[in-house]
């Protein structure tokens, strides 16, 4: 179990400066995210785009802010549940929260402060209505383990680096590997559009561009997808597997499910602290909304520190708060 | 100068909409300002495809760039007309044009 005074859920810009402004009060933090390393949409969707309105730098790249505020957060240790979404919480007998994520790591704090920008980032699931009945026999959004695959027919679709990268991987496993794309030319890196080109010609896979996947059949399990080609019209074609591969969309996911009053997907707090209807419980960032909200990440780091204040006082409801800048005492680390 | 834009929600009700031309407000803003039924949930970088629409007049668009290219090939109910809200700036040569809001996935 692990027990810190600060979870915070999201390891955006905003969960990362939380744990800058709750060092500055001797608060530790220890941060959740469903995706495998920090920085929220700033590393998994736009790290190489640069953001101009952060104060006291006219332009830094996304993926360079996320590099520096680790570096701020350092001194202050931080722990990290990554790849992993928090999935659950209850209440202790002595008033604490119990956060469970999806692979089951239970966490405890006495204050959650919910980051999580647009949500959690999911596959997205092609429109096809009956796709959920064969979720797991026979559709995978993901691919755990590439072995699952030996001598199995795949159907691919997407025509990004991942779409690409497993089709040339899955054709030394799978027994068939068929790609399908909805336009003649891939997104994907060169030498990996090259590698499927190559491995069609030699008649390894089969590639099936301007075309998509409509419908899937099968008796419980998945035994055909439905291609339906730009010119050709519907194609039936017989397959083990059917793997979607279309990026990732954030979702709000089990936070929707925590007791929070919400409103249009974002959390409504009070200006104040950013407290919830739930004491405790705040939200900062993208993830929350109040009368004026305007979704910056400048606007995010102004609702952590403020956040923290509170939070402090809950944490320590005997101690006088004394107000400190950091240019007089510095930043003293924690172990 | 402000031109028209018409854009069919997915109810297929037709919103006459005004557009200024000054602003440099690209039809994904236009739409939320009007407050339609559109996302942007990236904030028009295209990387996100939830200002997803069909063009449905004749106009002659700036091609889509390979960003919005990549970004529609990981939307769904992509046509041949299809295009990103966020990527079509409001420019004069835009005036009349019908664009029809596409479905939302999942």
């Amino acid at each position: 179990m692990i027990k810190t005074d600060i979870l915070i859920v999201g390891a955006g810009p905003v969960g990362l400066f939380t744990v800058f402004e709750a060092g500055l009060l001797k608060l530790k933090c220890h941060l959740i995210d469903s995706l495998p390393q920090a920085g929220g949409q700033l590393t998994e969707i736009y790290p190489k785009k640069p953001i101009y309105d952060i104060p006291g730098y006219p332009s830094v790249l996304a993926g360079e802010l996320v590099d520096n505020l680790m570096e701020q957060i350092k001194p202050f240790n931080p722990g990290f549940t990554l790849g992993e979404r928090a999935e659950t919480i209850e209440k202790t007998e002595e008033g604490h929260f119990r956060l469970t994520t999806s692979k089951g790591t239970v966490h405890e704090a006495p204050i959650i402060a919910i980051a999580g920008g647009l949500g959690c980032f999911e596959p997205r699931k092609p429109p096809i209505s009956n796709i959920t009945d064969f979720e797991d026999n026979g559709v995978e959004y993901i691919i755990k383990d590439p072995e699952f695959y030996r001598n199995k027919r795949v159907v691919v679709a997407g025509g990004g680096d991942s779409a690409l990268d497993w089709t040339i991987f899955l054709a030394d496993v799978a027994s068939e590997v068929t790609l399908v794309h909805r336009r003649t030319q891939f997104r994907g890196a060169l030498d990996s559009v090259e590698k499927v080109m190559e491995l069609n010609d030699s008649g390894k896979i089969k590639l099936v561009t301007e075309a998509q996947v409509v419908g899937l059949g099968g008796n419980g399990s998945l035994n055909e997808v439905i291609i339906k080609h730009k010119t050709e019209g519907e194609i039936k074609k017989e397959t083990d597997h059917f793997i979607p591969l279309f990026g990732l969309s954030p979702k709000l996911g089990p936070i929707g499910e925590w007791g929070l009053n919400i409103t249009k997907n974002a959390i409504e707090v009070d200006t104040l602290d950013y407290s919830t209807n739930v004491p405790g419980i705040f939200a900062i960032g993208d993830i929350n909304t109040y009368p004026g909200k305007l979704k910056l990440i400048l606007c995010g780091f102004h609702e952590a520190t403020m956040m923290c204040q509170s939070a402090f006082k809950i944490i320590n409801p005997d101690k006088k708060l004394s107000f400190k800048y950091t240019t007089v005492t510095g930043i003293e680390g924690m172990e | 100068m402000d031109i028209k834009i018409t854009v069919i929600d997915r109810e297929d009700k037709p919103h006459v909409l005004d557009a200024p031309t000054d602003m440099s407000l690209n039809l994904m803003e236009l739409c939320k300002a009007y407050e339609l039924p559109v996302e942007g949930t990236c904030g028009g970088m295209a990387l996100c495809s939830t200002c997803h629409c069909y063009v449905q007049s004749d106009h002659k668009l700036l091609d889509a760039s390979d960003d919005e290219e990549d970004m529609l090939d990981q939307a769904f109910f992509v046509e041949d007309n299809s295009r990103l809200g966020c990527q079509l700036k409001i420019s004069e040569e835009m005036d009349g044009l019908v664009v029809k809001l596409a479905p939302v996935g999942e």
